[in-house]
């Protein structure tokens, strides 16, 4: 226990330098020194990350270090809350997605998000994946959004469990079942970027299973960034892990290297269980 | 001597003070005090200092010590001054002359009543003779007497109440539980206030309503086209055959209320939603409490904004476009009520539309809504029971409302759906029928309880269905 807090009192500006290697050849989302404060207060302290195509990257680390906030900055879901100020530069694909210029409405359709408690719309299961499509214009026939619906629902592996029910409340499902349904909700819309804040920490196994199922396969056509609690999650899925301390990315690196030779100490103290 | 009247009845006076009631609660605070301070220490003693020793903690059986000394005495208090006036009357009447006592009912109460002038140094109606003044000594004595044994028996009590308390102390005693009990009860007596007061009110228009019904048949009430709430007074009078058809009230009633919802349901709803989801918190600071001083506005005020500028206003417009409007114009009215009851719209919309969880509005959000689509198909849909929950009870708020109409909404029955001519509300009426000297057995006065009734059973619904609105909308997210 001594040894613990002496360890932690003894990381000074240089140890939270990042490790390993933060960029990727053709990203689809480049994070520059990207600070976040909330009000006076700092969240994100200069995090410089590329987010690749094709590729699912993890985030871990311990609570509060800031991986809601970071994964926030990608669509500007930031905007939102009072008092967030968020300085540095996001570039997605070349694009600065906080110049003044740009609408947030096709970036936000560009960049889908999953959040941590599912949400589901007070509306028919139907309706709630429709909305996206809907409000973006996507179909312009009935038919064309049944199809849209339906394939969305059958890529979140609901499909079957609500084929007889869609126009029954989304709230009324399971929680497992409103996660997959949000998660449909999202691609529904067709975003190359989904971004994803810990979506199974509420689900059993099973509905674990079927989520981390369709993360894989919505790899070949989306870049996804999942916040994640759980290693054996993140070691699964992920191709890339970043680990954050305290609002600094600490280490960067593949997902197998990062868990069987992590190059940075606070890296190990986390993934060993000696932190967080 | 004659010079010093100041000390004729010094005892007197002093006796006046020690009987003063004010004087008695005094002592009996006191009394109470004493006995807290009692009972604890009778505690403290009894557990040989030891708070471990006692069930509850010391001050609880302060507590109950002040409530034995208490409570019978109060009991006691309300009983006697409840009853006092009346046994001294009957005593007083018996002391009376014979003759005195054997007029008729009328003329005795005329006489007890100029007997308690006297007594308390009004006015008298009558001739002051001999056989009163002794009456008025008489009753002044038995005062008396009556507060000095009241005072007595009062503070005997409270003294015997606070040694058998203390007497009935003992370590296990669960004097927590008895206080608590009591506390109990004395809250479920202060909630039933308004239950039993409620009820009572209902009662009483219930029945002079049922008086009403015995002289114009329910029928004729509720479904008659024609209001003229004439009686005869003398059998031969022309034209003297009242009319109580309720039906043109209510239709000025609801056309008046439309009109105000008409006004207040998009703009306080429109209000809310811009408090709620596009003011920032600055600005929200500043409009808020503005919109609500618009309820703390008197209705009063608001009647004579409507009958002064907004009525000729619309009239004196609509004659410009070549209409007939009346100065008293159901339009004028409606529009003031309208203003009246933004607020209401405003701050319950407010509230359920911030009781939606940020969670909806991140999930529209995030799927690259806008904010009005946010909005329109995630906000206002989650929280729509809640509004129309909002709506319908300013509906009842502007139909029991009656200032604004009685200064700016006519007197005139008439039944029509045109908002430029005048027409009169059922609240209208009510105060018209009851303002002034008014006999309490004409049916002209007794159709405003029956009206009465009709209003409360009609808000009474309203609210229960709105509050069930709301209601359930509150479940939902729970
Ligand atoms: N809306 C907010 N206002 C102020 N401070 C905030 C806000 N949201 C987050 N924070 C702060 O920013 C820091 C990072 O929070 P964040 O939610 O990003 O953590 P996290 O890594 O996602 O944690 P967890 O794993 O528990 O979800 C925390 O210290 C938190 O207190
Ligand atoms: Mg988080």
């Amino acid at each position: 226990m001594q040894t613990l807090i002496k360890q932690q009192s003894t990381i000074g500006a240089a140890d939270r330098r990042t490790v390993g290697r933060v960029t990727v050849e053709n990203p689809r989302i480049r994070c520059r020194n990207v600070h976040v404060y909330y009000g006076e207060k700092r969240a994100i302290n200069g995090v410089t990350l590329d987010i690749g195509r094709n590729e699912v990257i993890a985030m871990i680390g311990p609570s509060g270090c800031g991986k809601s906030t970071f994964l926030r900055c990608l669509n500007r879901m930031n905007d939102a809350i009072d008092g967030c100020r968020v300085t540095g530069d996001i570039l997605l694909d070349g694009q600065d997605i906080y110049d003044k210029r740009l609408d947030v409405v096709p970036l936000r359709a560009q960049v889908g998000i999953v959040f941590q408690k599912p949400n589901p719309f007070p509306k028919s299961i139907y309706e709630n994946v429709a909305y996206g499509p809907r409000i973006h214009g996507l179909t312009s026939t009935r038919s064309e959004l049944d199809e849209v619906v339906e394939l969305s629902l059958q890529k979140a592996g609901l499909w079957d469990e609500v084929k007889d029910r869609l126009n029954q409340p989304g709230t009324g499902l399971s929680g497992g079942q409103q996660q997959r349904l949000c998660i449909a909700r999202t691609i529904a819309v067709g975003p190359e970027v989904i971004l994803m804040d810990e979506p199974c920490s509420a689900l059993d196994p099973i509905a674990t299973a079927r989520v981390e199922a369709l993360i894989d396969e919505l790899r070949e056509h989306y870049s996804i960034v999942i916040v994640t609690h759980s290693m054996q999650q993140a070691a699964r899925l992920s191709q890339r892990t970043a680990y954050f301390h305290l609002g600094d990315l600490i280490e960067v690196g593949m997902t197998n290297q990062i868990f069987t030779n992590p190059r940075h100490r606070l890296t190990e103290d986390y993934i060993t269980g000696r932190f967080g | 001597m004659a010079g010093l009247p100041l000390f004729k009845h010094p005892l007197k006076d002093i006796n006046r003070l020690i009987m003063h009631p004010s004087t008695l609660f005094f002592t009996l605070a006191i009394l109470c005090a004493f006995s807290f301070w009692i009972g604890k220490r009778r505690a403290l003693t009894i557990a040989d200092g030891q708070i471990r020793n006692l069930h509850s903690l010391p001050g609880y059986y302060g507590y109950y010590a002040t409530l034995w000394c208490a409570i019978p005495a109060l009991t006691l208090l309300a009983l006697w001054t409840g009853f006092e006036s009346n046994i001294i009357t009957a005593l007083v009447i018996r002391g009376l002359p014979a003759e005195l006592q054997h007029l008729p009912a009328d003329h005795l109460n005329l006489m007890v009543n100029d007997i308690r002038n006297l007594v308390s140094g009004n006015i008298v109606s009558g001739e002051i003779d001999p056989a009163m003044r002794a009456a008025a000594d008489h009753y002044q004595n038995l005062r008396q007497i009556s507060q000095a044994a009241l005072a007595v028996v009062a503070l005997t009590l409270s003294i015997l109440g606070t040694l058998l308390a203390c007497r009935r102390i003992h370590k296990a005693q669960r004097a927590r539980n008895g206080v608590e009990r009591a506390i109990m009860l004395f809250l479920i007596g202060s909630s039933s206030i308004a239950i039993f007061t409620t009820i009572g009110i209902v009662l009483s228009v219930l029945f002079e309503a049922i008086r009403f019904f015995q002289a114009v048949p329910v029928g004729d009430f509720l479904f008659g086209l024609k209001w003229s709430p004439q009686m005869a007074i003398r059998e031969d009078q022309v034209g003297s055959s009242g009319a109580f058809g309720a039906i043109p009230l209510f239709a000025g009633t609801l056309l008046i209320s439309f009109i105000a919802m008409l006004v207040a349901a998009p703009v306080g709803l429109m209000a809310a939603i811009y408090l709620s989801e596009y003011a920032s918190k600055k600005m929200r600071s500043i409009t808020k409490p503005l919109l609500e001083i618009l309820a703390g506005i008197p209705t009063v005020v608001y009647g004579f904004f409507a009958a002064l500028v907004v009525a000729p206003f619309i009239r004196d417009s609509g004659s410009l476009l070549g209409l007939d409007v009346s100065s008293e114009s159901a339009l004028a009215a409606g529009l003031v009520m309208g203003v009246m009851i933004i607020p209401f719209v405003s701050s319950l919309s407010d509230d359920v539309i911030n009781a939606v969880p940020q969670a909806m509005r991140d999930g529209s959000y995030g799927l690259g809504a806008t904010r009005s689509e946010t909005i329109c198909q995630v906000i206002i849909p989650a929280a729509l029971p809640g509004i129309v929950g909002g709506l319908l009870l300013a509906v009842s708020r502007a139909i029991g409302e009656t200032m604004i109409v009685v200064m700016a909404a006519g007197l005139s029955a008439n039944l029509t759906a045109n908002p430029l001519q005048a027409v009169t509300t059922v609240t209208v009426q009510m105060v018209t029928l009851l303002v002034g000297d008014q006999e309490f057995d004409s049916p002209k006065t007794l159709a405003a309880f029956a009206l009465g009734l009709m209003l409360f059973a009609t808000t009474l619904i309203l609210n229960m269905v709105a509050l069930y609105v709301v209601r359930k909308y509150r479940e939902q997210y729970e």
